[in-house]
């Protein structure tokens, strides 16, 4: 809704997540591998590899975060976590380098918001994690923000193709910034607009006739 | 805007959290009868499984609730019957009782004259503006008593006010020259 009446509930900031938030709920849905420091019972099931009618300790297999998340306790008993690829040293070298280069939705799509969550699982990596995001960052930023600004009435698909999640929506709200300016100094500002309710139904309509 | 509610999928998701209980039921009254505290650890998981459905229908109400309620602000008060349908029961009764709340509001500013705040979102320039019909829309009064023929195409210089509503309804085009 391109409008000012429909708020959803935001992503949440750093390690942590907003409940109602639909993107954190989808970013929490993505898998990393761990291990069972414990057996579980009669839910062999879960684990396709094997028929076992239970989940033995020091299997590996990959879980959902909230899962993980809801496992895990400091103590060590339930569940280690490992760390995906992207998150290591060898990608993390990779994107000191150039951060600019990389794909980071062929990466991710959530790789900010999945590298701040998965600090939560302490691993002896954490601060060169945590630097590694940042860094990130603050290298693609620059360049984010800038065609944001400048790609006025143009495709920009292959402008934010390469973006993760977060970038996206720095990406798109710099781009509303830019057409409500552009709108403003052409004098359509003052215009009153139908619905985007209506304009979506008359959409439609115009697609079921043609069809 | 608003997709057609998942009267099933919700339903779906509610007989899984049963059965989750259920199963966690059994194997809570089996550790304290037994001593099985090996079961534990598949307790906590079906227990995360309960919460993550209940965030997930949690969301999902929620974020309709937030559409159903930007629809009173960018559509008016009275909902086209083909989104109605998409409506559940209780949203279509939740949709009431906020236009209530929002009217009685309205009613107590300015000191009881009232005041319509979903009117003039975009500060106005004029007080009267060019709108050209899209659609047939029979005949409308304005506050002289004087009566326009809204017939599709014609275009008419009529005071902002009266037009906003039928804007955003797409039946009047703001023609801005």
């Amino acid at each position: 809704m391109s409008t000012q009446s429909y708020f959803p509930v935001p992503p949440g900031v750093g390690m942590e997540e907003n409940f109602l938030s639909l993107d954190d709920i989808l970013l929490s849905h993505e898998r990393l591998p761990v291990r069972t420091e414990c057996s579980f019972p009669r839910l062999g099931f879960l684990e396709r590899s094997s028929d076992a009618h239970d989940i033995p300790e020091g299997t590996k297999m990959e879980l959902p975060l909230w899962l993980s998340k809801g496992l895990y306790e400091r103590k060590r008993k339930v569940l280690s976590v490992d760390l995906p690829k992207v998150y290591k040293e060898g990608w993390r070298t990779v994107f000191t380098a150039d951060p600019c280069v990389v794909d980071l939705h062929k990466m991710g799509p959530y790789y900010y918001g999945l590298g701040s969550q998965i600090l939560h699982f302490d691993s002896p990596e954490n601060s060169d994690i945590a630097q590694a995001l940042l860094q990130t960052f603050i290298g693609r930023f620059r360049r984010t923000m800038d065609s944001s600004q400048n790609a006025y009435n143009e495709d920009t698909s292959a402008l934010v193709e390469r973006l993760d999640s977060l970038e996206k929506a720095l990406f798109r709200s710099g781009q509303n910034g830019l057409n409500s300016f552009q709108s403003w100094e052409k004098g359509q500002a003052s215009q009153l607009t139908a619905s985007s309710l209506v304009l979506n139904y008359r959409k439609r309509k115009l697609a079921d006739v043609q069809t | 805007m608003l997709a057609l509610f998942q009267e099933d999928g919700l339903r779906q998701v509610l007989q899984e959290m049963e059965a989750l209980y259920e199963q966690n039921q059994a194997d809570v009254n089996e550790a304290k009868s037994f001593g099985r505290s090996d079961l534990i650890p598949s307790i906590k998981l079906r227990h995360c499984c309960l919460l993550r459905n209940q965030r997930c229908i949690t969301a999902y109400l929620y974020d309709r609730l937030l559409r159903i309620r930007a629809l009173r602000w960018e559509y008016g008060s009275v909902l086209p019957a083909n989104v109605r349908f998409h409506m559940s029961a209780e949203e279509v009764q939740w949709f009431g009782q906020y236009k209530k709340s929002l009217a009685s509001f309205m009613r107590s500013l300015g000191e009881g004259e009232g005041l319509d705040i979903t009117q003039d979102i975009k500060p106005p320039k004029s007080l009267y503006i060019q709108v050209r019909c899209l659609k047939d829309h029979g005949e409308f009064e304005i506050e002289d008593g004087t009566v326009i023929l809204l017939k599709k195409n014609s275009q008419h210089f009529l005071p902002r006010w009266k037009c906003e509503q039928l804007i955003r309804q797409g039946v009047l085009e703001h023609v801005v020259s």
